[in-house]
C-alpha cells in the first residue's frame, strides 16, 4: 500500500485538490460539512506534497506518464527538486491561509464558493510545478487564472469588480501569448514533452519562429510573473481581494510565472547565444527597482506589499540573469523563502486590519502597546524580507548578490544593494505607523486578534527562522535543485521519451 | 494558400489587437476572444496544412501510413476553444456585473480599485 502510494507519489498533491474542490462543491448548501472537507484536504495536500518531497529526496526524480502513454505521445509529471521543493511550501502556504481563513472568511464568502475555488486553484498551482508537457502547463495556467478570477470577485464590490477586470484582461493576454508560443514551439519541432524538447532543441538549427516562440513564452510568464514593464495588473488588483486570497495569491501566483520562466529556459531553451540572458538582466533590475519605489509612495499596508511582490521577483530573475550554479541555487531559495514571508506579511495585514480596524497607515498607530505580540510576529518576516541577519532573507539576499558579483553582473548586485535598503524603509514604514506611533483616533478598547489568525502567522514566521538559523540543508538542497536544473539529465531519464530523435 | 492562410490569421490578430486597446469594456473582452481565435488558428497551422488522408490506421497496421493528417493538432485546438470559451464567458459576466454596478462601460471611469487605498489624501474620488 506505501509502496503503491510512494510510486505515484507525484500524482497525489494535484489529484487530492481535485478532489477536495469536487467534494465541496457538493457540499455547497452545507457549510460546516464543507469546512470540515475544505481542512481534511488541505492537510491532506500538505501530507501528500511532504511525501512527494520525501521521495524526491531519496529516490531522485519521479516520473510518471499518464494512461500509460509513453513520453512523448501522452502526459508526463515529473517531480524533480524544485518542483518538489515548491509544491511543499505550497501546502504548508495553504495549511496556514486556511487556518487563518477560519477567523476571516465570512460566511456570505463561503457562499459565494470561496472552499471549491481555493483548492481548484491549488490544484492549478501544483499542477504547473509538477506536470512536464507544455501544454498541459497552459491548461494549468488556465486552472489557475479562472478560480484566481473567481477568488479575487468573491465579495462582488465594485473595487473588486474593476480589480479583477484588470486582471482578467491582462493574464488572458499573457496566457494567449503563452499558447502562441506553444504552438509556434511544437510547429517547429513536433513536440510538447518538456524533457522530448530538451533532447530535440539542440539538434535545431536556430530559426526566426524558435526566437519568436521563445520571446512570446518570456512575454507570456513575464505578465503573470510580474516582471518590469508588465506589472502592472497586480498592485491594481491584489489588494481589492479578501486578505486569505491576497496572501495566498502573493505568495503562491506570481511565482507560478516565475517558475515556469526557470523551467523553459534551462530545459527548453538555452539561456546563452540566444539573446535571452541579457533581456532577463535588464527585466530583473526594472523590475527591483520599480517594484521598491512604487511601494515607497503607498500607504495602504496590502499595496506596500503588492507592490514588494513585484520587487522582490526582481531578486529571483537575478539567478537567472546570472545563470552560474551559484546564482541558479540562490533563487531557488529565494523563492522558497519568499514564499512563506510574503504569504505571512500579508496574513499580518490582515491581523493589524482587524486589530487596528484599518489598512491605512495613515489611520492606524498604537499596536505597539495594545498587542505587543502580533508586533513581534510582524518583526520576523519584514526584517527577513529586508535582509536583515540572521532571518532567511539575509541568507538568500547574501547568495543571489554575491554569486552575481561573482557571475560578472556586479551592476546588478549593486542595484540588489540598494533595493534590500529601500525594503527596509517600506518595512520599517509600516512598522513606525501602525505599532510605533501612537493611535490616531484613541479607542476604549482593544480589539482582541483570534488565535486562528495568530497560529499561522506564528507557525510562518517559526519556519522562517528555522531557514534562518538552519540555513545549511536548506542551502544544501537549493545548490541540489539548481544543479538539476542546469544538468537535465536526470528530468530527461526519468521521463524517458520512447522516440529516438534520430527518428523525426 | 500558406501565405494567404497566414495574412487572414495576422489580421485576425491585428483586429484583437485593436479591439483589446479600446476603453469599451465589452470591446476588450471580444478582443480577447479574437486574439485566441488567431491562436487557435497559430496552433492548427503548426501541424501543416496540406491535401492529406485523413489520420485513421488501416486495419492490419499499427502506426498511420505517410501522407495522413496529424491529428495532435486538432486535439490541442479543441482544449484551447474549451478553455478560452470558458474565460470568455467569465468575462462576459464580469463586465455585465461591472455594468450593473457601476453603470458605465467606460474603462477611464472605472477607478473603484484604484481608490481604494489610494496614496492621495483626498481618496482619488474628486475626478471621477
Amino acid at each position: 500500500m506505501l509502496e503503491r502510494l510512494m510510486d505515484t507519489a507525484v500524482v497525489w498533491p494535484v489529484a487530492v485538490p481535485i478532489a477536495t474542490a469536487a467534494l465541496t462543491a457538493c457540499l455547497w448548501t452545507r457549510p460546516r460539512a464543507q469546512r470540515v472537507a475544505s481542512g481534511i484536504g488541505l492537510w491532506a495536500m500538505f501530507a501528500a506534497a511532504l511525501g512527494l518531497l520525501a521521495v524526491v529526496v531519496r529516490d531522485g526524480v519521479q516520473a510518471k506518464q499518464f494512461g500509460s502513454w509513453a513520453a512523448p505521445f501522452g502526459i508526463s509529471f515529473v517531480g524533480d527538486p524544485l518542483g518538489a521543493a515548491l509544491v511543499a511550501i505550497t501546502g504548508l502556504l495553504a495549511v496556514a491561509a486556511g487556518t487563518f481563513g477560519l477567523a476571516d472568511i465570512r460566511r456570505r464568502q463561503e457562499r459565494a464558493g470561496f472552499h471549491p475555488l481555493l483548492h481548484g486553484m491549488l490544484a492549478g498551482v501544483n499542477g504547473a510545478f509538477l506536470t512536464g508537457d507544455i501544454f498541459n502547463l497552459y491548461v494549468w495556467f488556465e486552472v489557475m487564472l479562472i478560480t484566481a478570477m473567481g477568488l479575487l470577485v468573491l465579495d462582488r464590490t465594485r473595487a473588486q469588480l474593476d480589480g479583477t477586470f484588470r486582471y482578467a484582461v491582462l493574464n488572458l493576454l499573457s496566457t494567449i501569448l503563452f499558447l502562441m508560443g506553444v504552438a509556434l514551439l511544437y510547429g517547429s519541432t513536433g513536440t510538447l514533452n518538456m524533457a522530448d524538447l530538451a533532447v530535440v532543441l539542440p539538434r535545431l538549427e536556430p530559426s526566426a519562429s524558435l526566437t519568436v516562440a521563445s520571446l512570446l513564452l518570456l512575454c507570456g510568464f513575464g505578465i503573470k510573473a510580474g516582471f518590469f514593464p508588465l506589472f502592472f495588473w497586480l498592485p491594481a488588483s491584489y489588494h481589492t481581494a479578501p486578505i486569505t486570497v491576497s496572501a495566498l495569491f502573493a505568495g503562491l501566483l506570481t511565482k507560478v510565472g516565475v517558475y515556469a520562466c526557470f523551467r523553459v529556459f534551462t530545459l527548453v531553451f538555452s539561456l546563452e547565444g540566444t539573446g535571452i540572458r541579457e533581456i532577463v538582466a535588464v527585466i530583473a533590475g526594472g523590475t527591483m527597482l520599480f517594484g521598491v519605489l512604487g511601494a515607497a509612495v503607498q500607504w495602504d499596508v496590502r499595496r506596500i506589499l503588492s507592490f514588494h511582490i513585484v520587487s522582490q521577483i526582481g531578486y529571483m530573475l537575478l539567478g537567472l540573469a546570472v545563470a552560474t550554479p551559484a546564482a541558479l541555487a540562490g533563487a531557488v531559495f529565494y523563492i522558497v523563502h519568499h514564499i512563506v514571508v510574503k504569504a505571512n506579511l500579508f496574513l499580518l495585514a490582515g491581523a493589524i486590519h482587524r486589530a487596528s480596524g484599518t489598512y491605512d497607515l495613515r489611520k492606524a498607530g498604537g499596536l505597539m502597546g495594545r498587542n505587543p505580540l502580533l508586533a513581534g510576529l510582524f518583526l520576523v518576516p519584514a526584517l527577513s524580507l529586508a535582509g536583515i541577519p540572521p532571518l532567511s532573507g539575509f541568507w538568500a539576499k547574501l547568495m543571489v548578490i554575491d554569486a552575481s558579483f561573482r557571475g560578472g553582473a556586479g551592476w546588478l548586485g549593486a542595484l540588489a544593494l540598494v533595493v534590500g535598503l529601500l525594503t527596509l524603509y517600506s518595512m520599517s514604514k509600516i512598522w513606525m505607523e501602525a505599532f510605533w506611533k501612537a493611535p490616531v483616533l484613541p479607542r476604549t478598547r482593544a480589539r482582541p486578534v483570534p488565535l486562528a489568525m495568530v497560529l499561522p502567522i506564528a507557525a510562518l514566521g517559526a519556519v522562517t527562522l528555522t531557514i534562518g538559523l538552519f540555513a545549511e540543508p536548506f542551502v544544501e538542497y537549493a545548490r541540489m535543485a539548481a544543479d538539476a536544473l542546469l544538468d537535465p539529465q536526470a528530468y530527461v531519464a526519468a521521463v524517458a521519451p520512447v522516440l529516438p530523435p534520430e527518428a523525426r | 494558400m500558406n501565405l494567404l492562410y497566414s495574412f487572414c490569421i495576422a489580421l485576425l490578430a491585428a483586429c484583437g489587437v485593436y479591439l483589446l486597446l479600446s476603453r469599451n469594456l465589452l470591446r476588450t473582452v471580444l478582443g480577447v476572444a479574437l486574439l485566441s481565435a488567431a491562436t487557435n488558428l497559430v496552433i492548427f497551422f503548426a501541424g501543416r496544412l496540406g491535401f492529406t488522408q485523413p489520420p485513421v490506421i488501416v486495419e492490419g497496421e499499427e502506426v498511420l501510413r505517410a501522407g495522413a493528417a496529424n491529428p495532435l493538432p486538432q486535439a490541442l485546438v479543441l482544449t484551447a476553444i474549451v478553455i478560452g470559451f470558458a474565460l470568455v464567458a467569465f468575462a462576459s459576466a464580469l463586465v455585465l456585473r461591472t455594468y450593473r454596478a457601476l453603470g458605465t462601460l467606460d474603462g477611464r471611469k472605472l477607478r473603484a480599485a484604484e481608490a481604494l487605498g489610494t496614496p492621495f489624501s483626498d481618496g482619488g474620488r474628486d475626478d471621477a
